[in-house]
């Protein structure tokens, strides 16, 4: 089954110099797991390719059912160097939750998920 | 017996936010400290050239009007207030605020931090070998070093704790991280010691989540953003510490807004890096250990904060001239709105080529379609019923920045139809003052606080 990632995370997402953030919450805390296996480094590069110039880090905090990720070389150089519309990176957060998720219907199902 | 609690309320989270904030903050609720962040990356060096124009400022002006709004709770009702509002002239700022008591009868005992300033022996710690090279790219400071404006080192708790303790009712600091205005007071009231990691870090992680003012209470919150109530009326965080380090984010009753898990989980992530390793001059603060509940409506208990002794190092925050910038735009309708964009920049761009002019960057983006998100907002098609298009460049030459803002009002008359949106006029050309991060030794940054 598809489910769009905008219905079972919120996000946030800011900046550091060149480098954006993105913050990843589940909006429950028993999805987490599913979003955590799902956004994987890769993925997220993938997700993003062509729109950063550098590399993808990722780390989990389960402690608040979230994932950040840093996307290098996302913001034009960064700060007031940067003529982007959005050169503080404030809707990458956005633009990541319009991911869309394969899966299993049982999962799906049993996890309570959000269809359509 | 009650707890005892230290109420540590946020009235401003950056210069510009709201200035009915910090007088609801001291009248809608019993509150011990006032907290007021005024300091974003580049407002150092704006300041900066405030008071290369006139030495008597150099500070956030208003902070001024704040204090003049909060005045009563502070000589009255014993609240206190420490803000970052002395930018690059904490002495300046403190002057100007005694003045605003003295004309109202009323003394006030006003504790300014300093030291944090490293512009006026900048080239001699250079000189000393320190590079300050450049945290993201490791470029020493020497290819820039003519065209610094300003550099300040972070400072942290120790000198905020210190006026606190010498009976200061307004503290005012230049460079303080943000989290710091927030810890020292928790800090100074129960007496934590520079090696209680874990409770310095519980600090910093309040202050975290407080600085933004009520970007954790409900303001820019994507989870269910529709039903948070009032936001017109917006209720600005409160942190209740505790002894062990654990605390409440809250907001006065009666206000708009939200605190739950979920507007406060997005405040935590924000700006976040590697959530192992929060740096602060103080601790460092690990975001994975910090436990969150919802303990009442709109009341979130955080606890369980893990901190580890830092670094040898603080960040330096230096700004720098670093050339002109212009952005134009023209906004084109309905049928081919973005055909109709794309042609224009097409147009633009070979007028700039035939002037001969060089930038080091030429940005297109079309608002409407892809400005935010790219190729991942998908095809719109012929059918948009407006596009803007907004073109950006960059240039060490001031004057090709002036002659591309010559360029755009042209292309209303020379240039595809249907276009509109051009009543603001030409482009303004603006000087870039670049923001350049990097570390020093903690050894040579000497803060000092001075009583007035």
């Amino acid at each position: 089954m598809k489910v769009r990632l905008l219905d079972i995370a919120h996000a946030r997402s800011g900046d550091k110099g060149d480098t954006a953030n993105v913050g990843v919450i589940a909006i429950r805390p028993e999805w987490f797991p599913l979003i955590s296996r799902e956004l994987t480094r890769d993925r997220v590069t993938q997700h993003f390719a062509g729109m950063i110039t550098g590399d993808v880090d990722r780390f989990e905090l389960p402690n608040l059912n979230a994932l950040n990720f840093l996307l290098h070389g996302a913001l034009g150089g960064g700060g007031t160097l940067s003529l982007k519309t959005d050169a503080q990176g404030k809707v990458y957060s956005t633009a990541l939750l319009r991911m869309i998720l394969d899966v299993p219907d049982n999962e799906a199902r049993s996890l309570g998920l959000p269809t359509g | 017996m009650t707890e005892r609690v230290v109420r540590v309320a946020s009235g401003q989270g950056f210069w510009g936010d709201s200035l009915d904030a910090p007088r609801q903050q001291v009248e809608n609720g019993p509150v011990d400290y006032l907290m007021l962040d005024y300091l974003a990356e580049v407002t150092m060096s704006i300041l900066q050239k405030q008071k290369e124009r006139d030495p008597a400022m150099g500070y956030a002006r208003d902070f001024v009007g704040a204090m003049d709004s909060v005045l009563d709770a502070v000589t009255d009702r014993g609240v206190r207030v420490i803000a970052n509002a002395g930018g690059v002239n904490p002495p300046a700022c403190a002057t100007a605020i005694a003045a605003v008591a003295k004309k109202r009868g009323k003394s006030l005992r006003i504790g300014v931090v300093t030291g944090d300033d490293l512009l006026p022996q900048l080239g001699q710690l250079v000189e000393q070998g320190h590079a300050l090279a450049h945290m993201e790219t490791g470029e020493p400071l020497e290819t820039v070093r003519d065209r610094v404006l300003s550099a300040n080192a972070y400072i942290g708790s120790e000198p905020i704790v210190e006026a606190l303790a010498r009976g200061a009712q307004i503290v005012i600091t230049g460079r303080s991280t943000d989290t710091a205005l927030t810890m020292a007071p928790i800090r100074f009231e129960y007496g934590w010691a520079d090696t209680d990691y874990d409770r310095l870090a519980a600090g910093i992680v309040a202050g975290h989540i407080i600085e933004c003012g009520a970007q954790c209470s409900g303001g820019n919150c994507l989870y269910d953003w529709r039903n948070i109530p009032d936001l017109g009326n917006v209720g600005y965080p409160i942190a209740e510490a505790y002894a062990d380090g654990s605390f409440v984010i809250t907001k006065h009753p009666g206000t708009g807004g939200r605190v739950s898990v979920h507007t406060v989980s997005e405040q935590l992530v924000y700006e976040m890096g590697d959530p192992h390793a929060y740096i602060t001059p103080d601790v460092i603060a690990d975001f994975t250990s910090i436990q969150i509940e919802d303990v009442g409506p709109d009341r979130v208990r955080v606890y369980g904060i893990k901190g580890f002794a830092p670094t040898d190092k603080l960040k330096v925050s230096i700004a720098y001239r670093a050339g002109f910038k212009a952005v134009g735009t023209l906004v084109y309708s309905w049928p081919d709105a973005f055909e109709k964009a794309q042609f224009a920049d097409r147009i633009l761009r070979e007028r700039l080529e035939r002037l001969g002019l060089r930038f080091d960057e030429i940005l297109t983006e079309f608002v409407g379609v892809s400005a935010t998100h790219g190729r991942l907002a998908g095809d719109w098609g012929a059918n948009a019923p407006e596009v803007q298009l907004r073109v950006g460049v960059r240039s060490d030459d001031r004057a090709a920045v002036e002659r591309f803002t010559r360029e755009i009002a042209p292309l209303v008359l020379n240039g595809p139809p249907s276009v509109t949106g051009f009543a603001g006029g030409r482009p303004k050309v603006e000087e870039i003052v670049a923001y350049w991060p990097a570390l020093i030794d903690k050894s040579v940054v000497q803060t000092h606080v001075e009583m007035v």
